[in-house]
Order: C-alpha cells, then structure tokens, then sequence
C-alpha cells in the first residue's frame, strides 16, 4: 500500500516545510471541548501534511489525548472546525475515522490482552473468505499478514499466537505501530508511544514513526519529551492547560527554545533562581542543565507550586 | 524488547527452532503443553474424574440406558449453557436465561391455544417474542452502561412475575391448558421432544440440539468476525470499539442468542408434555453460569470456549443422574455442584497460568 504515497511523500515532505502548499490531510481549527463543565480544550489549531511529523507537547492534564480523541472519533468536539482533506467533518466513532485512513495508537495502547497477537492485530478489520453462511476469518492470510507487517517494521516475534499481553510493552506499541500502518492509514496518530519505554525502545518506536513518515503518512506524535519531538518533528503544537501556547515548525525553533517553552519559559528561570537560594552551594543549576539531565519530565520539573498565582 | 521470554524455559526440550516461524527464542511447544493451553482443559479432567467416579460407586452408571438419561440431562442444560459461555466471553451475564426459557413454551402454548388451532403458528409468534425479549435485554444493557448483573435481574424478576401473573390471569390456574389435540402438535414434538434409538441407546432429540449449537458457536467463536468481536468486546470493550469494532451491536446480538436458545430449551419444555408450569425455570440461569464457569469461561469475560460450556453441562448431567443411580439421596447434589464449581474454577486458574508460563 505504501509504493506509490512513499514517492509522493518523500518529494512533497521536502518541498513544503513551510506547510503552507497542499492542503492538510487533517487540519483543527480552533477547536474546543469541555467535559461538563471543564474545559479540556479550547482554540486549538494543527495541521497535519503528508510526510510530516506533527508533535504535540504540554504538561500533563494539558489535553494532547483529548485532542487526539477528537481526531480519532472518539469524542466529538464542541467547537470550532475539524478538516479532514480540507472538507469540515464530525467523526461520530472511531469507525468513521477508520475508514477515512485516520488510524491512532492509544496512550493505553488499546489492544485486547488475551487475544493473540494476530487476532488483536485484524481486530475490526477482519478479512474473510467464502460466501453466504461459509463465509469465515481467512486464518491462514491473518497469521502471515500479522508476521510480515510486523517483520516489516523489523519486529520479529516470537510467535503470532501468544496473547498480545504476555508481549512486553516495547512489542505491543509495536504492534500497534504496524497495524495502524498496515492499514493503509494516511494519518498515524500516536499518544505518547515512548513513554514507559526505555531508551533503546524509545529509539526503536522513534525508528518506526520516522519509517511511517516516510512511507507517506501524516504523523501526530505526542510527547513529553522535547528531545525525542526535535529529533524526528516538523511542526510543534505547545498546549497549556487546554490552550495552545505556541505553534512552531522546525526551522523556527531550536532545541532549548522549544525545552524553554515548554517546562514553562520564566518559571524555569524562575526556578533555577529558587533553587541557587535552597541549596546555596550549587549555583550553576541552569536551565539548560534542569532540562537536559532531566530530559524525560522538564514539565514536571517547572513544578505547579512555582506558578505565579 | 525480549524481557519477557517464557520462565518455563528449563525443559529438557532444549532450544529447539519451530517448523514454521525459525526463531531461536521460541521452544518448541509439546503436545501435551498445547493441550494445557485449552480453556476447556480443566472440565475435561473434571468429567473424566466424575465419570471414573461413577462407573466405580454406581453399579447401573455405565448401562446404555444410563448413558441415554445423562446425556438428556446435560442437553437440557447444555443448550442453555451455550449462549450464556458467549455471553460470558463476552463479558456479560443474563440472569433471566432461566426464566425466560418458561416464559418461552408459555407464550407459544398459550398463543396456539387462544388465538389460533395450529400450534406452530404459537411457536413462531414465541420465536419473535422471545427474540424481542433478547433484544430488550440487549439494548437496556448498552444504553444505560449499567452493570449487566442489575439490568437482567431486573428482567428476571418480571418475567418471573408475568409469567405467573398472566397464567393465572388467562388460564385461571398455575399451568397452561393442554394442547395436545391441536393440529401440527404432533410434528412439533417430533421436533424439540422426540427420541431415537440408536444403538439400542434411547437418545433425546434434544442432544442433537446441543450438538448443533454447540458446534455452531463453536465456528462463529472461532471463525467468524463476528466470533473476533465476542473475544474483544469481553477482554477490553473500549479497546475493542477504538479499532471499529460495533461494541453494542456484538453484545445485543449475544443476548439475542440467549433468546434463541432460550426458545429451543422452552419448545422443549412443552412438546414434552403439553402443558407447562408457570412457576418453572427459577434458579436455572445459575446453572448455565455455573457451566459455562466450569468450562472454562473466565467470570470476566474474554475467554472461554462453547465446547468447555458442553463440558460442563456434561459433567452437571453425571453427577445429577449418579448420585441416583448410586442410590443417594438427591440433597447432596447441590453439594457436589458447589464443590465441582471451586475445583474446576482453581483448576482452570492454575492451568491458565502454566499455560502461560510455557509460551
Ligand atoms: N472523560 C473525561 N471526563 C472529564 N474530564 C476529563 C476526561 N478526560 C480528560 N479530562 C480532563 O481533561 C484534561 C485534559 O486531559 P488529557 O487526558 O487530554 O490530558 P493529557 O494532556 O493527555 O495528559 P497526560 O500527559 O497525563 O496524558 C484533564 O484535566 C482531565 O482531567
Ligand atoms: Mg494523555
């Protein structure tokens, strides 16, 4: 499925760092949405282009999995516009989004414990063969396209038939991974896919997004981590409790810019400074130094005490 | 990313490549560690255990005409046990399975008998009421996100009221009127009550029913789409409507099986005979569970299997008939189900578990 988009992706990922030509494949327009009364998201804005990484950052709370939600069809937003193919859409269930190539990897990673891993991996797309009351679960064809998706992705499994839970969670993100793309999906959308791995897991899911890129897909990566954002994003999205707080593309940013923004600017400077007072002798904790030696939770390390009432 | 290999790796097998798949991390699995990966594992040990038991402590247990007997009383169970192992695994209960199994034969007697003189007519008109009777179950459940366990016993009760309630109020008694002189009742018992004697064996038509469904739910579980969603619904719902999967469409559908079967198991009920008791029928939706849980089905739901809930329903049958045929008084059966229930629930929780310790 991926031959003919990868060409195009790979020319037009190029050219258009600027985001401006062709339209998105998914585009939030100032959207909102309150769970009763609290206000999740409110006056968000994202584009989503072929062959680009858009990432998603903020503090925890911030709302990144309520708008993924939105664009996965899980919820329904309450205001504002969602695009998809530059046409204004509800998603009324993840069905829907689905079947117009918007395929999302939960945060909770939402695949089915006990079922096998090839099972979980065509759960509601199952392909059939045989007609009427014959008709039934082409078996053989799930279990090798489960293998050779995976092996794709140069996931090799141990065995197609084990319950997904008994993989460890560097494998079952994995899988997730590769079945969104096998899909055929022209939008991945991926909630916080590194956290809880470790290192050389991180990288190796960081490995995979970068292949579905450039394969062709629209990405939407959410993240904590600004380091693995920079490494692999085109465009950031800073979200700050269910607002947005900046909006930037790659070459308009650095690396500790974007660190600086998103552990909260001055109240890290703010930080630092307290920190000099409290420990005295140890005055070269920096900014720099906070977010680099604590790359996992620099939205942690802002702390909510420290925020000017 | 390969933590999480097996700790049952001290067999004397050794590292040893599969057939198919040529990875070094994967042992080669025996046969018999196949078998304990089954969900239906645990009964099958249960029934046999219950049947050496038997054979042993009851003289007339292994005549012919015993093993007929037993197998009727499994397929009465069994048929029920059936949807409600789906269910199950599904990840939801009914408890108004028992019930509405009365409820069934009532309304097809009591059809045939007041409004019309042919009493296949009262059979379909019970189909379809019996079917709504799923459904409604089916639709309350996924509307209002209550806990199956209150929305069913709610049914429960009602049905258990009404059927009483509307027996009385038209035939003024506590069963239906006979109607065994009605045009089309002979090949209507034909069909759910006969017998046929193969073998020398006086074998219920009902076992073929129990057979049929059996190996119907069987393909749908293991074959069908439909089958993936049952497993997805019950072992993660909200996972499984993330990917697409109809969530409420699968578990109204389950419930709707309960009602077919539940109308299989009633026309039973009364092609037997020709009348029916309204009071019947309480207290067997535990049974079914009971089946389905010895069988293997996980009380969560997500797992199981309808062959474990036959199982189950075989193992019910035995002890129900031996402890006759052993000249016990009845009362103890009630103390044996409890037992076989704890034994087979630990059973399978241990053999889950080395299950998964051998992948
Ligand atoms: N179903 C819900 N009902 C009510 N409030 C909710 C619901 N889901 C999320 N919220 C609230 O909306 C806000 C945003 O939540 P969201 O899950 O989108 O945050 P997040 O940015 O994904 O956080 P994290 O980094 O911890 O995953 C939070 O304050 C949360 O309490
Ligand atoms: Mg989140």
């Amino acid at each position: 499925m991926t031959a003919g988009t990868a060409e195009t992706a790979g020319t037009g990922g190029a050219a258009e760092t600027g985001g401006t030509a062709g339209t998105a494949l998914v585009e939030l327009d100032g959207v909102a949405k309150f769970y009763g009364n609290i206000r999740a998201l409110e006056g968000v804005s994202l584009e989503v282009h072929a062959g680009e990484i858009s990432c998603v950052l903020g503090d925890n709370g911030a709302g990144k999995s309520t708008l993924i939600k939105i664009i996965a069809g899980l919820h329904r937003h309450d205001a504002g516009d969602l695009l998809i193919d530059g046409v204004t859409t509800t998603l009324g269930s993840p069905r829907e989004a689905l079947d117009r190539g918007i395929a999302t990897v939960y945060q909770d990673l939402a695949v089915v414990p006990l079922m096998p891993v090839w099972r979980n991996f065509f759960l509601g797309s199952e392909p059939t063969k045989g007609r009427g009351p014959f008709k039934r679960l082409d078996v053989t064809l799930m279990r090798e396209t489960t293998r050779a998706a995976l092996l794709r992705m140069g996931i090799d499994l141990r065995d197609v038939d084990q319950p997904i839970g008994t993989l460890s969670g560097g494998e079952r993100q994995c899988v997730a991974i590769a079945r969104a793309v096998h899909f055929g999906a022209k939008v991945l959308v991926l909630d916080e896919p590194t956290a809880a791995l470790g290192v050389k897991q991180s990288g190796v899911v960081l490995k995979y997004v970068a292949a579905a890129r450039d394969a062709g897909l629209g990405v939407v990566l959410i993240t904590h981590n600004p380091h693995h954002a920079y490494l692999v994003g085109d465009r950031f999205v800073l979200l700050k409790r269910g607002a947005m707080a900046g909006s930037h593309t790659k070459d308009s940013i650095t690396l500790d810019e974007l660190t600086r923004q998103m552990a909260g600017g001055s109240e890290l400077e703010e930080l630092s400074h307290e920190l000099e007072r409290a420990t005295g002798p140890e005055p070269d904790v920096t900014a720099s130094n906070v977010s680099a030696s604590d790359g996992t939770a620099p939205g942690e390390a802002s702390g909510k005490p420290l925020r000017p009432a | 990313m390969t933590a999480t290999a097996s700790p049952a790796r001290g067999t004397p097998e050794g590292p040893r490549v599969t057939a198919g798949g040529g990875d070094e991390r994967l042992l080669r699995v025996s046969p018999l560690r196949r078998l304990l990966g089954r969900p239906e594992l645990g009964a099958v040990v249960g029934a046999v255990a219950v049947f050496l038991f038997f054979s042993f402590t009851a003289d007339s247990f292994l005549r012919p005409s015993s093993i007929g007997t037993v197998l009727y009383a499994a397929s009465i169970l069994g048929i029920m046990a059936v949807p409600v192992a789906l269910l199950m695994i599904g990840g939801e209960f009914d408890l108004s399975a028992g019930v509405m199994v009365t409820s069934s034969a009532l309304i097809s007697s009591m059809f045939s008998f007041q409004m019309t003189a042919n009493v296949w007519v009262g059979v379909l008109v019970s189909l379809l009421v019996t079917l709504g009777l799923g459904a409604f179950n089916g639709i309350m459940l996924t509307r209002t996100r209550l806990p199956s366990f209150i929305i069913t016993l709610g049914t429960f009760l009602m049905l258990t009221g009404l059927n009483l309630g509307l027996t009385k109020l038209i035939s003024g008694t506590v069963s239906t009127k006979t109607i065994g002189d009605m045009e089309g009742f002979p090949a209507a018992r034909k069909l759910f009550a006969s017998s046929l004697t193969i073998g020398g064996v006086d074998l219920k038509v009902t076992i073929l029913w129990w057979a049929a469904l059996v190996a119907l739910a069987s393909w749908i579980l293991l074959r069908t789409r439909y089958g993936n969603w049952i497993f997805a619904v019950g072992g993660n719902a909200d996972a499984a409507r993330a990917v697409g999967v109809p969530v409420r469409g699968t578990k109204i559908g389950l419930y709707m099986g309960v009602a077919l079967c539940a109308w299989v198991a009633g026309q039973h009920l009364l092609f037997s005979f020709d009348v029916v008791q309204s009071g019947e029928g309480v207290g067997n939706e535990l049974k079914y569970i009971v089946a389905a849980v010895i069988g293997g089905c996980l009380i969560t739901g997500g797992y199981g299997s309808a062959v474990g809930s036959a199982v189950g329903a075989f193992i019910f049958g035995m002890t129900d008939k031996g402890i006759v045929y052993a000249e016990w008084n009845p009362d103890w059966f009630q103390f044996f189900l409890g037992a076989m229930l704890l034994l087979a629930t630990l059973l399978n929780a241990w053999v889950r578990k080395r299950a998964e310790a051998s992948r």
